[in-house]
């Protein structure tokens, strides 16, 4: 299984990864050597089988949807690379 | 004498006396951090006010006969993947720098309920993705009997530090092997639990259906009394097990006589295993038959895929709970960009480490429209026949024993720019992640450079308490336990 260069890009847009030219070049490498690791997977006839998408199994216990208290504003901001009064800050949405 | 020889059980018989204070345990501990630490490299942050003042409420505590628990005053560290309320939490990654958590972790809460100082936080692999620690941001950590040496990983600065004496307990995660491969390469004791055992709430999260959180001690009796403190339910992890955990001390030195020890033969037939780590694997598995045990063998058919599943199943969830670092409400924001499209791309280039990326790219490759079915979906369905090879072993066998890891500890910058050749550091701890069964890592001998070995024991689900009592009856008859790492001076 080889990625083309077109390929790594695309998925690092989806993943809103800028990578480098470098880094592009690498993870065509070394993505397409994992893969073909993983492709031994495709050896065992799974149609029957049923994906186990947890490993606890049991259906997850219910709890009452009870109003808690939350953060303050500022404390919730404290951690804000930039904000305007109490808001997170961030560039242009729309250009 | 110099408390830091103590285990936690030993120490907490100490201060319980009076015989130690809790302040004394936290100066010895702090004063082996500054004289080691400097090569070890296991700390990202000391919190030594902080852990001062809680060993000082502690003496107050046991002065006036109102300890909080039974290993009041026993100071521990902390993975940095653990939110502390007020205290640095990194995930070792470049993109947390200088991120100060607004609350603690559940497990956070429980130790400082039961009156335990917490020394600090503890270096890791960015987001606990790696075996060797090479992978944090910030410097790879050392393995305390041999400078050279990778303490393995992720959690391994919580194993260099307990190992080289500096805390006497720690708390790690553990999602593919992340607190047993560091416990076995290291030279102590650490334990997975079953999945749902221990709250993940306020623990920053790496593959939500595999991640759990355990114990990382020099002794199997400590394990067990630091689990009793971490396994309480916890309503706001919804995959916290609301039974209340049984007494882990209780039935610990019931010793093996009439239980059934699995032998996976594929766990021995593996390619690449030392031949040094399965001779001294097959002493402790004599030493358990001699004890009364019978050992039988058992088969796990489907082992040999458990890592092309974990490195689809992990990435990409990976790849998913990462989304959240986006420069927008804490962490890294890389500035100057035109539009917040590029504000993303951008911080995430910066502020991950190639590991990181990797796994987000392979992550969300396997999660993309067309690959979906081939291989995460293939790789969930495969999770399924692991999981199955261990409940029909289960119905045979009370615990399956096998090495923890194929060889003892590598040098650093051996296998960091291969990926694949890292991964199978993990090949015998991933398979019980995906089954969600307990699984324990205890020193089990040394090889002839000195290095030590682990012996990993897995367990049925909510089995924790007979992993430790297999572990218990090993460690009761050997003295690996007890020696001390020889890479760094006393």
């Amino acid at each position: 299984m080889s990625l083309t260069l077109d390929e790594v890009r695309h998925v690092a847009n989806l993943a809103r990864l800028s990578l480098s030219p470098e880094e592009e070049a690498l993870m065509q490498t070394q993505l397409s050597a994992i893969l073909d690791a993983m492709a031994e997977l495709s050896r065992l006839d799974t149609a029957q089988v049923e994906p186990t998408s947890h490993a606890a199994g049991e259906v997850p216990p219910w709890r009452p949807d009870a109003v808690q208290p939350s953060f303050s504003p500022e404390k919730a901001l404290g951690n804000a690379p930039a904000k305007v009064g109490t808001s997170f800050a961030v560039p242009k949405i729309l250009d | 004498m110099d408390p830091t020889t103590l285990s936690m059980l030993e120490l907490a018989s100490a201060l319980e006396a009076r015989s130690l204070s809790s302040v004394e345990a936290v100066r010895a501990s702090l004063d082996r951090v500054e004289r080691l630490d400097g090569r070890v490299k296991a700390f990202l942050h000391v919190d030594r006010p902080g852990a001062l003042a809680q060993a000082e409420a502690s003496d107050r505590r046991r002065a006036s006969g109102t300890p909080a628990g039974p290993l009041d005053g026993v100071p521990v560290g902390l993975k940095d993947l653990f939110l502390t309320e007020g205290l640095p939490t990194t995930a070792g990654s470049r993109i947390l720098e200088g991120f100060i958590a607004p609350y603690d972790a559940t497990v956070v809460k429980l130790l400082k309920a039961a009156g335990l100082p917490l020394l600090g936080k503890l270096n890791m692999d960015e987001f606990a993705m790696g075996s060797s620690t090479e992978n944090s941001g910030y410097f790879p950590t050392r393995n305390p009997w041999n400078l050279d040496l990778s303490p393995g990983g992720s959690s391994g600065g919580s194993a260099a530090a307990v190992a080289a004496r500096m805390a006497f307990g720690a708390l790690g995660t553990d999602t593919g092997g992340s607190i047993r491969q560091p416990a076995a390469l290291t030279g102590i004791v650490g334990l997975k639990p079953t999945y749902g055992r221990v709250s993940r709430f306020g623990v920053v999260a790496f593959a939500s259906s595999l991640d759990q959180v355990g114990p990382m001690t020099r002794t199997v009796a400590d394990c067990a009394a630091l689990l009793q403190i971490l396994a309480v339910p916890d309503p706001r992890d919804s995959t916290s097990n609301p039974e209340v955990a049984p007494d882990y001390r209780a039935e610990l030195e019931g010793g093996v006589r009439g239980m059934k020890l699995g032998l996976p033969r594929e766990y021995f037939e593996l390619p690449g295993m030392d031949p040094e780590v399965r001779a001294a694997v097959e002493a402790a598995t004599s030493a358990l038959q001699k004890q009364g045990a019978s050992l039988v063998p058992v088969s796990l058919p489907h082992t040999r895929y458990a890592l092309a599943t974990y490195y689809l199943i992990a990435p990409a969830e990976a790849s998913s709970n990462l989304a959240r670092y986006d420069g927008v409400r804490y962490g890294l924001r890389a500035f100057g960009a035109k539009n917040l499209l590029q504000m993303y791309g951008q911080t995430r280039d910066q502020g991950f480490g190639l590991e990181v990326k990797r796994r987000i790219m392979l992550g969300t490759y396997a999660l993309s429209a067309g690959y979906y079915d081939a291989y995460y979906l293939k790789a969930q369905k495969v999770r399924t026949l692991i999981k199955r090879d261990f409940e029909e072993a289960f119905a045979s066998v009370d615990a399956v024993l096998s090495p923890t890891s194929p060889t003892a500890a590598f040098r650093i910058g051996e296998k960091v720019s291969d990926p694949l050749a890292m991964y199978l550091n993990d090949v015998f701890t991933l398979p019980c992640n995906l089954a969600g069964l307990p699984g324990m890592s205890l020193p089990c001998g040394f090889t002839r450079a000195g290095l030590p070995i682990g012996l990993q024991i897995l367990g049925r689900p909510w089995d924790e308490a007979r992993v430790l009592r297999i572990g218990r009856a090993f460690e009761r008859e050997h003295d690996f336990h007890r020696r001390a790492p020889t890479g760094v001076g006393g």
